[in-house]
């Protein structure tokens, strides 16, 4: 192979600049969780907390075709307890601080739903 | 040439397996709870409005139907030709267009009769949508997912009753802070709205706002139940709906 050293290095600083990401992502220590502000006098969600981290997009999603498609606006949850399906009526009459809760995880987690350029957040945000 | 062709069928065999079996769907949302109507919601096989006009003398006697309807639904009062229309009123000869008489009485010459979404039974709004934004439910109301629409206004074009509004601006630089009614949302820039029969309402066992504000000169019922409101007053009484001769079947008919 020709000029053998100058290619080994030049594949070498390639590799390391392609991964930067990664070393970066090590390097800055592990995710932290960002302390979302919850209910104050509320306990439980409309489905358990797990599930909620993870799924309450779909939920969502699921909620506006069923109340929208199906005419069926209202929730059984897993647990059998009835919740009317609204994004401002349920969601955010217990999550009444969207920029505390929403905002903050989304920010960190760099999701940016377009929600609130028609559904209403409660007041003391705008 | 053979071995590629092979490798290409096995790789699509695999895939088909894969998604018949739910290896690739075990990434798709789970749902675990389940759906059903509010006890009290109103419902019917096919809605349809009944307007007894006789009951309004003037173009202000409409006013608390209208302000009615734009308050719960957080209407914007766009001035000029941006504005955005619930329910309005016109005059005669541009609600019943295809009834051409030049010698009708003043009360109706110069008379204004109110307007909305008529819920038609073959609706050319939603022919023409190409998302699926706006569809007829099963109880005939034609009802719009805002989530859906992409503003491309073909809906607008399909509909011969203009019944429907184009945000052209952003809507809550003319609606009122805080908004009439914090329950229902506001629409964006680059949407179409209109009436739906206040599907919302209906859902919790409310009337229609305008039906409600309307004092019985507004009836509200199911078409396909002869016992309703609404059948009984159509019974009873002469009904004209607008451009009948175009086939669409208007869900909203006028005592005159
Ligand atoms: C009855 C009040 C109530 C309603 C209604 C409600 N939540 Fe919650 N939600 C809570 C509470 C309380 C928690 C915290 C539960 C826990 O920590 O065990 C929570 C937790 C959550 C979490 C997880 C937060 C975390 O700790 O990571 C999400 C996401 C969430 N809710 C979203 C929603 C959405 C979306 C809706 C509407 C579909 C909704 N919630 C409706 C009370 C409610
Ligand atoms: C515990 C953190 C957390 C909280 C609290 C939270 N979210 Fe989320 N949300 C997420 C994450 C993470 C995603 C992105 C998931 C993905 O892309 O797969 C997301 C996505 C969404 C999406 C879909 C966005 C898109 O562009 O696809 C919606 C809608 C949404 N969240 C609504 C809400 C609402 C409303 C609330 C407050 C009631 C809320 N979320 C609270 C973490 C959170
Ligand atoms: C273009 C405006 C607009 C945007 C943007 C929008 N919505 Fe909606 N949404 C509406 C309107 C209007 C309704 C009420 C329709 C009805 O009740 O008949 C609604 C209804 C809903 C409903 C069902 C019933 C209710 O009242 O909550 C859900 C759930 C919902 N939206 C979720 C979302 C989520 C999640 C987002 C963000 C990802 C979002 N919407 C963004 C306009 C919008």
């Amino acid at each position: 192979m020709y000029n053998k050293t100058y290619v080994l290095a030049g594949i070498i600083i390639f590799v390391a600049l392609f991964t930067t990401p990664f070393w970066t992502g090590i390097m800055s220590g592990s995710y932290q969780r960002p302390a979302v502000q919850l209910p104050a006098n509320e306990k439980e969600c409309v489905e358990p907390v797990e599930y909620m981290r993870a799924e309450h997009m779909q939920l969502l999603n699921d909620w506006r075709d069923q109340a929208l498609r199906n005419e069926a606006r209202v929730y059984v949850s897993s647990t059998g307890k009835k919740w009317e399906i609204s994004l401002q009526n349920t969601c955010l009459k217990c999550h009444n601080n969207t920029t505390e809760f929403c905002d903050k995880c989304h920010i960190s987690n760099s999701v940016y739903p377009y929600c609130w350029t028609c559904h209403i957040e409660p007041k003391g945000k705008k | 040439m053979n071995n590629s062709r092979r490798t290409f069928l096995k790789v699509a065999g695999v895939s088909a397996f894969a998604l018949t079996t739910g290896v690739a769907g075990a990434a798709q949302a789970k749902i675990i709870g389940t759906y059903e109507q509010g006890d009290k919601a109103l419902k019917a096989k096919r809605w349809a409005m009944v307007i007894d006009t006789r009951k309004f003398t003037s173009a202000d006697d409409y006013k608390p139907l209208i302000d009615a309807c734009h308050k719960a639904h957080n209407v914007p009062a766009i001035p000029g030709n941006q504005e955005i229309k619930w329910m309005w009123l016109d005059h005669y000869d541009r609600v019943f267009t295809d009834d051409m008489n030049a010698n009708l009485p003043d009360k109706f010459k110069k008379g204004m009769f109110p307007l909305l979404c008529n819920h038609c039974t073959n609706p050319p709004c939603v022919r023409v949508c190409p998302t699926g934004a706006t569809y007829k439910m099963h109880d005939g109301i034609i009802a719009m997912d805002y989530h859906r629409c992409i503003g491309c206004r073909f809906c607008m074009a399909g509909c011969p009753y203009g019944a429907r509004s184009f945000n052209f601006v952003d809507p809550r630089k003319f609606i009122a802070d805080p908004v009439p009614n914090p329950e229902y949302p506001t629409r964006m820039i680059g949407v179409v709205e209109k009436c739906t029969f206040c599907a919302e309402r209906l859902a919790k066992g409310l009337r229609p706002a305008c039906v409600e504000a309307a004092n019985g000169a507004v009836m509200f019922g199911d078409l396909d139940d002869p016992n309703s409101d609404v059948r009984k007053a159509l019974a009873e009484n002469f009904s004209i709906r607008r451009k009948p001769s175009l086939g669409t079947q208007p869900g909203v008919y006028y005592l005159i």
